[in-house]
């Protein structure tokens, strides 16, 4: 959670819930370190709701949970949406549907990611496979939301949440932040919350600043005052979903490993991604034309970059920790949908090198 | 400045059925807060859903409307993000205590200073009727057609045991009182609840045959009375109206400002 | 205290929605409704501008203007 500080964190709200606690825990610490507010509210979608209301005097705010709690908390995301407040919302997935499997690793909430919350919406949901990239991908949740002023999910995984490894730290300055884009309308100007720039960006003002507006979670006009007047509903809906679709190459991030003549492409994110680039790096000793494309951007789904990863290999083989919910994204953009193949495990177990060799086994007519 | 200062006037006539005692709820808090002399720029007022809540959308303060039963949720991160703002919670008696029950109680444990308004019309107006956590045993409504079974909520009760430093009840009837009460809730260094008992003639005082709203208003007359009056003394029936709690207990934004104060501490050893 | 007088009382016709809480209760029974359910003043002679139609008007359409003496 060092990337949340060093993005700007001034504010979190959460509920404790495994396996997202420590996130709690450490910030509890950290934040009051450096003058910024940490709550521990009475429910998940309190503690949702709090950085929504946070965000709106002008901090960037984070909330963290896991399964269960991010059900709880699609209300008020949606709300989030709706209302346009940057926000960041950590879920360290793990084994649902219900209460499920807390200490064991899925990636089963991709899909809830997307469209957990109800009515029409784009999202952005960014993951990552080691302590470097989260960090990296944290800082990169807060300037997105900031960008975009849209909420932004990080997607991680139990095993990533709860392991250890090496983080270097880089220096202040090193990546660039993107800061709150405030007004620079006047006090008595008519001040326009939610009527976009020519660039898309919709600069803001605090609450408790010099303009006072209306924040709702109803079709709104541009002062932010309930409308249902078609022209007013579908131009609202057109630009939450297009300010995110429309950039769909400025939010996307990957690693690619050893694609440039891959005939087999593995494609994967979050944890499993560690044991796939084990087995891509496994089979080009032996000589194979394996390579890996690991995902960091799940939402817009990147597929651009999966089609023409993708178009010149024999087979695509997804790994993931779930029922395929990244695999069909991939057979709805690449040219061949049937060269695309699904290795999975869904037992609260990370996939092991062994398991995808398997499926490679038995894609090939090998057997097991 | 007058009353419609504070008021954003293009959205009237109301949105509110003729005779809703909401309206009278948002004519006294207009009051209070023009008595209290507060900059519009310092006021928050944080809203949930239900007829109660479109209140928010009528005054020239910074307002967010938000979500069924979670306005408090939200006025939290507000007012601990920012400890300066003086922030409003009105709230219908669906949205405080069904729905928004678990925020309500909590927010009134932290004692953190926020007034939350409960304007209790005993019944869920803006779906059309169905009977609320307030409604009362033996009232009738769309969802309660053979008379209602469930008990209500004592709102003052509730919100004294869960900690509110300041508790006060009063009726629309009483306009008063309704500005006073919200002058002194503002006011208060901690978590303030005012309950204004409101009128809805249009579902609950047509289901339960209590009249229009002069029939209404005429009952909260007949049926209230001070803390502490002879006629409470006499009839224990009668709804008591005033200031049940005021006290001094340390207030959460302030009490985080010492964590900070601590935490800093500790960093520099 | 100061006496309270009557300067100016002012009711917001479209604003108003005719429910009758000001008419019945106003202590000199100032007002009533017209023809098409309006609040109108009409023996504002009698008025001793206590202000309790405009506070508990739900509609805020009442102003009374009061001129201390």
């Amino acid at each position: 959670m060092e990337g949340a500080l060093y993005a700007g964190l001034e504010f979190f709200a959460g509920y404790p819930i495994t396996p997202s606690t420590e996130i709690a825990e450490h910030l509890s610490r950290r934040l009051p370190e450096r003058g910024g507010k940490f709550i521990q509210m009475e429910d998940e979608i309190a503690s949702m709701c709090a950085i929504i209301g946070a965000s709106l005097t002008g901090h960037k705010v984070l909330t963290a949970t896991s399964g269960p709690g991010f059900s709880l908390k699609q209300e008020a995301l949606g709300y989030a949406i709706m209302a346009e407040i940057p926000c960041v919302i950590v879920n360290v997935q793990r084994g649902g549907p219900s209460t499920g499997i807390p200490t064991h690793i899925a990636q089963g909430d991709v899909n809830q990611a997307r469209w957990g919350t109800h009515g029409d919406h784009a999202i952005i949901a960014l993951t990552a496979s080691n302590h470097q990239d989260v960090f990296a991908m944290t800082v990169e949740a807060f300037n997105m939301a900031e960008t975009f002023r849209t909420p932004v999910i990080l997607l991680f995984d139990e095993v990533v949440g709860h392991m250890r490894e090496r983080l270097l730290l880089p220096e202040p300055g090193q990546i660039p932040l993107v800061d709150r884009l405030k007004t620079s309308v006047r006090e008595g100007v008519d001040y326009h919350p939610y009527l976009p720039r020519e660039d898309g960006r919709l600069p803001m003002a605090d609450f408790g600043g010099v303009h006072r507006y209306n924040v709702t979670g109803l079709y709104h006009d541009m002062w932010g005052f309930p409308s249902d007047n078609p022209k007013v509903v579908h131009g609202l809906i057109r630009h939450l979903v297009d300010k995110i679709e429309n950039h769909v190459e400025q939010i996307t991030r990957y690693k690619s490993f050893y694609l440039d003549d891959a005939r087999t492409v593995l494609v994967s994110y979050g944890a499993a991604a560690r044991t796939a680039l084990h087995v891509v790096e496994g089979q080009r000793k032996r000589g194979q034309k394996y390579g890996l494309l690991e995902l960091q951007t799940l939402w817009p789904f990147p597929a651009e970059v999966v089609a023409d990863t993708c178009a010149g290999a024999e087979r695509v083989v997804v790994v993931e920790m779930n029922m395929g919910q990244v695999c069909r994204e991939v057979q709805r953009v690449v040219n061949d949908p049937g060269k695309v193949f699904l290795a999975n495990r869904i037992d609260g177990v990370l996939v092991t090198p062994t398991d995808i060799r398997q499926t490679l086994r038995l894609i090939a007519g090998q057997g097991v | 400045m007058a009353v419609k200062d504070y008021l954003r006037e293009r959205f009237f006539p109301h949105m509110w059925c003729p005779g809703c005692g909401h309206g009278t709820v948002l004519n006294g808090l207009i009051r209070a807060v023009e008595k209290l002399g507060m900059s519009k720029n310092e006021i928050v007022m944080v809203s949930g859903i239900g007829c109660s809540s479109r209140i928010s959308g009528y005054v020239d303060f910074h307002t967010l409307h938000t979500l069924h039963g979670r306005a408090l949720a939200f006025a939290t991160g507000i007012k601990l993000s920012k400890p300066e703002l003086n922030v409003i919670v009105p709230m219908g008696d669906g949205d405080a205590l069904a729905i928004g029950g678990n925020h309500f109680i909590h927010a009134a444990r932290r004692n953190i200073a926020m007034t939350a308004l409960v304007m209790n019309n005993r019944i869920y107006g803006m779906t059309g009727g169905q009977y609320s956590p307030l409604s009362g045993y033996g009232t009738v409504a769309t969802t309660a057609p053979f008379s209602n079974i469930d008990q209500g909520f004592d709102v003052v009760k509730l919100a004294s045991a869960a900690g509110a430093t300041f508790v006060a009840r009063t009726t629309v009837y009483h306009v008063h009182e309704v500005s006073d009460l919200i002058q002194q809730a503002v006011l208060h260094d901690g978590f303030s609840v005012v309950e204004v008992l409101s009128q809805c003639p249009t579902y609950f005082g047509r289901h339960n045959r209590l009249g229009g709203p002069v029939e209404m208003l005429q009952w909260f007359k007949d049926q209230t009375t001070r803390i502490g009056s002879k006629a409470a003394a006499e009839n224990p029936e009668l709804i008591q109206r005033g200031i049940f709690v005021q006290e001094d207990r340390p207030e959460y934004c302030t009490e985080y400002d010492k964590v900070i104060d601590k935490a800093m501490a500790a960093v520099k050893g | 205290m100061a006496k309270r007088k009557l300067k100016e009382h002012h009711i917001q016709r479209e604003w108003c929605k005719g429910c009758g809480i000001c008419v019945a209760f106003c202590p000199k029974n100032v007002l009533e409704m017209d023809s098409s359910d309006k609040a109108v003043a009409v023996r504002l002679e009698d008025c001793i501008a206590c202000e309790m139609c405009a506070l508990r008007c739900p509609d805020l359409a009442i102003r009374v203007v009061v001129e201390k003496c």
